[in-house]
């Protein structure tokens, strides 16, 4: 009997605590208020709406990546017969085999993550130094630099690339051609006006007193910047990091044009689509979809709130 | 210490030598300039390569003829030349209906989805990791999937208007219905980046605003339109034009889908620029182009600077 009652006792402390500790969550009124929602006719809208979007949702953006996963498994004909089939009868891995074969796709990978490393290395180097030198140390003409380097976001990228394209294959002074070489796809992706301008807008942020402080203790400006501003600038260059990767991962014309020696995922992966079996190429594009959806589950949060972060600009 | 003596603020840029030893401080200046452009080197040298030397180079060109190795001056024959090509007036006629699809498309679907999402209590996170997923896939896979979706035979597409006893498309196959089927593919592979920045922005309306419109009798849809929309205004503009001068530069989806047909309907303005370069192997035509495409965009951007100029004014 007292157990029975100990029990009890114990149970409805755990549901209070229980209760205390999911709480308080923050309030924030939207289009249709709380006290609508939490009549009985309001309640039953809400979980019908929430369940037609959920399945929506999930049928529009994974239902073509659960098509593409399971296609790689079917046979060709399964893959096109009309009405669809949901699973292969008899699943086999051949087709992702013969694209990985075929596509190269192991080099066609190493290709990207050559380039977009690269890339990402020396945004890295160059706009943060750059971004720097604008916001603290402040050289003589600095503010028309950056005023021209901001002029360059209202050129569309589109527009430009005939003479890029003439200027990589000679480039002027030196002579040398750069096609084909890793160095043409790192080196434009530096002139980045955008990552120049965040970059700066952070470091501005940074007060003026710990750089003088700094150098009161007698660091020079690449210490400075190395021990201060840098530790200081993590999430925006976690930002401008994956941005970088993913522009790289994403770009089309411009590795078209440029490097059709040593292809991205992209283009390669276009190039070979017309003379692949169709469980071949299917099963081909989820592999090359693979990298950039696991970066995605990883790094979410990061790319979702630096999203933001970039548009608003709060 | 002596540093500090010599001159004033070190960081502002506005330093001021203090009187005792001008010379000392100017040469400490000179230094000090020296110093900074050298951080900013890299970054100057790939914008000047990769931005603004081709700026130049592409006007320069667009007044020039290469033959046989000659350059000549030909005026504005280039520009002559493609108005006078019934494929320049098609290409933007063509743009110009994608862009215009593409706007109240991929304008409209990721409001309101945003609108519906920002009312759930569950699922936000999830729902938000969807509609994002495939602005992470490669373009390419993206793209060639819905190859098959709307394959006019044995595609999903049709199958599903069959079933639900709609008639069917041609989807890619027509000329009527080519482009409208190039925006669903943009629209759905584009649509993440606009509906998180408009969720961020649906955050940020106060509550007690929707409260004052519900106490005056407005309904559902007469809150989002006296409160939601003029309270996003701002971001809803400025997307709009940063979609407008995006969706001008298409080139990816048709090349990879429809190769600009069928009967040129899918050719765009940066394809005909592609081919003109590429397949016609006249570049400075092509640069004609460049420079035409440049100033229509540049009034967009323009107009998407102003905006966002007043926009960080409020």
């Amino acid at each position: 009997m007292t157990q029975l009652r100990i029990q009890r006792a114990l149970d409805a402390r755990n549901r209070f605590h229980s209760q205390r500790l999911k709480a308080p969550e923050t309030y924030h009124r939207t289009l249709i208020s709380r006290t609508q929602l939490n009549t009985v006719r309001g309640k039953r809208l809400y979980w019908i709406a929430l369940t037609v979007a959920l399945a929506l949702a999930t049928l529009v953006f994974i239902g073509p990546l659960f098509w593409m996963a399971t296609g790689g498994f079917k046979t060709s004909q399964e893959l096109v017969r009309n009405p669809p089939v949901l699973l292969p009868a008899h699943p086999s891995t051949h087709a992702f085999n013969l694209a990985w074969n075929r596509l190269g796709m192991a080099q066609l990978l190493w290709n990207t993550i050559v380039y977009a490393g690269g890339a990402l290395a020396f945004q890295l180097i160059f706009c943060v130094t750059a971004a720097y030198s604008l916001s603290k140390l402040r050289p003589i003409f600095g503010n028309w630099i950056l005023g021209l380097m901001l002029a360059s976001m209202m050129i569309p990228a589109a527009a430009l690339v005939i003479p890029q394209y003439l200027t990589v294959l000679d480039l002027p002074l030196v002579h040398w051609n750069l096609q084909n070489t890793p160095w043409v796809i790192w080196l434009p992706t530096v002139a980045n006006a955008f990552n120049v301008f965040l970059l700066k807008r952070f470091f501005d942020s940074i007060p003026n007193d710990l750089l003088d402080a700094a150098a009161v203790d007698g660091a020079g400006p690449l210490r400075t910047l190395w021990r201060i501003v840098l530790p200081l600038s993590r999430p925006i260059l976690g930002v401008i990091s994956i941005f970088a990767v993913v522009a790289v991962w994403k770009d089309f014309l411009w590795p078209l044009i440029t490097v059709p020696a040593h292809e991205t995922l992209n283009v390669g992966v276009n190039t070979a689509a017309t003379s692949m079996p169709d469980n071949a190429l299917v099963g081909g594009l989820f592999l090359a979809s693979i990298p950039t959806i696991v970066l995605f589950l990883i790094f979410q949060r990061n790319i979702m709130s630096g999203l933001t972060a970039g548009a608003v600009k709060g | 210490m002596a540093y500090a003596l010599a001159t004033e603020r070190l960081h502002d840029g506005t330093e001021r030598s203090t009187g005792r030893s001008s010379w000392k401080a100017l040469r400490r200046a000179a230094g000090r300039n020296l110093r900074a452009h050298a951080f900013l080197f890299g970054a100057l040298v790939c914008f000047a390569l990769f931005t603004w030397y081709p700026m130049v180079r592409e006007i320069i060109m667009s007044f020039q003829r290469v033959h046989r190795g000659q350059t000549t001056w030909v005026g504005l024959g280039n520009y002559r030349q493609i108005t006078a090509d019934p494929e320049f007036w098609q290409a933007w006629r063509n743009t110009a209906e994608f862009t215009a699809l593409a706007l109240v498309f991929g304008f409209a679907a990721p409001f309101c989805v945003a609108i519906v999402v920002n009312e759930f209590r569950h699922a936000q996170g999830y729902l938000r990791i969807l509609v994002y997923l495939p602005v992470m896939l490669p373009p390419v896979a993206g793209i060639l999937l819905f190859k098959y979706f709307m394959d006019p035979g044995f595609g999903l597409f049709n199958q599903a208007l069959h079933f639900l006893h709609l008639p069917r498309s041609q989807w890619l196959a027509s000329k009527s219905s080519s482009m409208p089927s190039l925006v669903v593919v943009s629209t759905w592979s584009n649509m993440g980046t606009a509906t998180l920045v408009y969720l961020a922005a649906l955050q940020g309306i106060p509550g007690d605003l929707y409260e004052a419109a519900e106490l005056d009798g407005c309904n559902v849809l007469q809150r989002i339109r006296h409160v939601t929309i003029p309270q996003t205004r701002l971001i809803l503009s400025l997307m709009a034009m940063l979609q407008i001068v995006a969706t001008m530069q298409m080139f990816t989806e048709a090349f990879v889908l429809t190769g600009g047909g069928p009967e040129g309907s899918t050719t765009t303005v940066v394809y005909l620029l592609y081919n003109y370069a590429f397949s016609y192997n006249k570049f400075n035509t092509a640069a004609a182009l460049g420079v035409i495409m440049l100033l229509v965009l540049a009034c967009f951007s323009a107009i998407y600077i102003v905006l966002e100029r007043r926009g960080s004014e409020d």
